[in-house]
């Protein structure tokens, strides 16, 4: 099971929050905006991510969990919403 | 060259009877065999997304509730006149494919959006409207539906929103519009061009769209070209074409040309010297970092200044962000406001890097692909006039800089036949 | 027993310092202060801390009020206002803050699942919740005129209106009426709690005229009722 974090645009008002508690993958552009890494959330850093969702003032963060399957091109799966 | 869609076009709105003779009667097929036409055709959408039509027409199928089906005819590039022609010229066409897809979702409602500015189009169409028997019944109704002008208003998500809540911005996030559009049932949201393709698909098969075209790109589809070329107006091209056989096709080069701008204001620049490889399809010019979006293909004459006009349309843009997306109105603010003093030439040492690195950063991060498009269109012109653009950081102004620019910058479709 | 009645009222003015505290860091939250070594996620830990501790006392403070023999006060009356028999007025509007309180603190609970939209519009009810608590304490408490009691009304009240103040100037820049009106509230509160604290509280009677059942006034206190 990989997760990664998705914000969304609209919703994010450059509160920075997200950026101060998980600074390993998010990282501010020079308007205030989350730059998120394009990576799967490690294990260790799974509840501090969980704790940028629910702090984010205008809940513009998500968790997108993706079932892990041995990836072969017709047995792709569509990341599946669990948040 | 193929004329499929405009077939039987005429300086006047055509008449349903006009079409009947054209085209013959659009013969009764099911929902289940059309939907297997339209796969079987490979038809991609003619927005400028190029998705394959039948997998949307699958989600919508998929999806819970009486579907709508909304003719997008917003055309908000200012480069693009093909679905204003369609709609205000050849209705009926766009009209059989818009019945072709709503037999095919069992939709009980047809939408035909319409930009604001285009009253005559609008007008016609819903005159057209009138005409056809198969919507003198109550299962199912079509009307004329009118958008704000506005870049992003044709979007996808934007058109939902315009017509639910009325306002024209687009949406972010699950689910998608096939299974909650409008009125929280399914929407099937379908560009004009791509509902033309698809009734002439109702009529033929699919088959017969894959006849013309490339492999992975069959079938027609029209550009607008215009700019310094000597016969501006709507083609209607097999996809693949070279775009040198297309150039000619259209009279050739009025004035020996700069650059062209394939896809639009979204799209990017492509520099004369690599145009003899050039093929107009989705497929043949991404190895290029290009798109022919909806169907666009802009000549810059060597006369014109590549930094105004690049600085002109960035501005342009930056505007018509819909304002939603910190990234998307920073960044493309950003962008045009040092275009500006890079091309008064008092901008900083850095300014070109900062431009890229500013586009970079906009790119994928707002709730829609404008700032995705806006970045594409400067970063290629970035490097496509990189002379011209330094030449300008360094010394100001050229001689070209004190004349209008040629690129539009309003939602009015360009001067095109 | 005098306990409860001590706690009750200690409980009740800490509460207020609760309360005080955690709308002023709230506004600090708003105003997104920036520092290095107080990030603005530990600030909002912070707010909500408060507003939990805040909860925490004003239990106390209500069961220690129920609880206490000398007061005919019910748990019913801690969260219906206005129905009681002591003082049904002014307890009332402790019930009122105590509800609104609750309101606040459950939508926070649950804002992950009601979205932020609804959140929101239940938490500006939290600037409500203040004049009604402090309201309740000046009249249903026994030391407002306490020297000690009167400089944590006095803080609190001066913590509040700069806070509410800040709050003003910090947003809605373009909508100059909404902001007039705010501070014109402010204003009216402010000025009518000047106005009636002489005449109420702090005025002669008040443990009568605030509807203490007359059982339990003092004696040495009887006003004819005639004339």
């Amino acid at each position: 099971m990989t997760q990664r974090i998705e914000v969304d645009p609209i919703a994010c008002d450059a509160h920075g929050m997200c950026a101060e508690l998980l600074p390993e993958l998010i990282e501010l552009d020079d308007w205030g905006y989350p730059v998120i890494a394009n990576v799967d959330i490690p294990h260790q850093l799974r509840p501090l991510a969980r704790r940028a969702v629910s702090v984010c003032p205008t809940l513009a963060l998500r968790l997108r969990t993706a079932a892990a399957v041995t990836p072969t091109p017709r047995s792709r799966r569509p990341l599946a919403r669990t948040d | 060259m193929v004329a499929r869609v405009l077939h039987g076009i005429q300086a006047d709105p055509s008449t349903f009877a006009d079409h009947l003779r054209v085209h013959g009667p659009l013969p009764a097929r099911g929902p289940s065999q059309l939907a297997v036409e339209f796969e079987r055709s490979g038809l991609r959408g003619r927005g400028g997304g190029a998705f394959p039509l039948a997998r949307k027409l699958a989600a919508v199928k998929r999806a819970r509730g009486r579907p709508t089906v909304i003719v997008n005819g917003c055309e908000g590039e200012p480069l693009s006149a093909k679905d204003g022609l369609l709609l205000g010229v050849l209705p009926h066409v766009v009209i059989d494919g818009a019945l072709s897809l709503a037999s095919t979702v069992g939709a009980s409602e047809i939408l035909i959006a319409v930009n604001e500015i285009e009253v005559r189009t609008g007008e016609t169409v819903h005159r057209a409207l009138k005409q056809r028997p198969e919507l003198r019944n109550d299962r199912i109704t079509a009307r004329v539906v009118w958008t704000p002008a506005g870049y992003v208003s044709g979007q996808e998500t934007a058109i939902v929103r315009w017509c639910e809540q009325g306002i024209p911005k687009p949406r972010f996030g699950s689910p998608r519009v096939t299974e909650r559009g409008i009125d929280r049932r399914p929407t099937l949201v379908s560009n004009a061009e791509t509902a033309a393709h698809a009734g002439l698909i109702a009529r033929h098969g699919g088959d017969w769209f894959k006849q013309t075209g490339t492999a992975t790109d069959p079938g027609t589809a029209l550009v607008t070209v215009s700019g310094a070329i000597a016969a501006p107006a709507v083609y209607e091209i097999e996809q693949g074409l070279a775009l040198n056989t297309l150039l000619a096709q259209a009279g050739g080069c009025s004035e020996p040309p700069r650059a062209f701008l394939l896809g639009g204001y979204g799209g990017s620049w492509i520099d004369i010297a690599d145009t003899a490889a050039v093929r107009l399809s989705p497929r043949e010019l991404a190895p290029l970092r290009a798109r022919l979006g909806p169907g666009i293909v802009y000549v810059l004459p060597d006369s014109a200044c590549p930094v105004a006009e690049t600085t002109r349309v960035a501005g342009w843009l930056a505007d018509q962000s819909s304002g939603q997306c910190g990234p998307c109105v920073n960044g493309l603010g950003a962008v045009a406001d040092e275009l500006v003093r890079v091309c008064a030439g008092s901008a900083g040492r850095r300014a070109l890097a900062e431009v890229l690195r500013w586009c970079g950063l906009t790119a994928g991060r707002g709730a829609c692909a404008h700032p995705d498009g806006a970045a594409s269109f400067v970063i290629s012109a970035l490097r496509v006039f990189s002379e011209e653009f330094s030449d300008h950081a360094r010394h100001g102004p050229c001689d070209a800089c004190q004349w209008p620019t040629t690129l539009p910058t309003d939602e009015r479709t360009g001067a095109i036949a | 027993m005098k306990t409860y009645w001590y706690l009750t009222r200690s409980t009740g003015a800490v509460s207020l310092i609760l309360l005080t505290a955690t709308l002023v860091v709230g506004i600090v939250l708003v105003g997104r202060v920036h520092s290095e070594h107080w990030p603005r996620f530990m600030v909002d830990g912070i707010h909500r801390a408060l507003s939990l501790l805040a909860i925490v006392f004003l239990a106390v403070h209500i069961a220690t009020a129920v609880l206490d023999s000398f007061a005919p006060i019910s748990l019913l009356d801690a969260v219906i206002p206005f129905a009681g028999t002591y003082r049904p007025v002014w307890l009332g509007l402790g019930a009122a803050a105590f509800d609104l309180l609750l309101a606040v603190a459950i939508t926070s609970a649950l804002r992950e699942r009601l979205g932020h939209r609804a959140w929101r519009a239940v938490h500006w009810f939290a600037y409500a919740v203040w004049p009604l608590a402090i309201v309740h304490g000046l009249a249903t408490g026994s030391d407002a005129r306490q020297e000690w009691m009167a400089g944590i009304y006095v803080a609190c009240a001066a913590a509040f209106i700069i806070a509410v103040l800040t709050r003003v100037v910090i947003g809605w820049p373009d909508r100059a009426r909404l902001r007039l009106a705010a501070v014109g509230t402010l204003a009216a509160f402010a000025v009518g709690l000047a106005v009636w604290l002489p005449g109420g509280p702090f005025g002669p009677d008040w443990a009568r005229r605030a509807g203490t059942p007359p059982s339990l006034l003092p004696h040495t206190i009887s006003a004819p009722r005639a004339g």
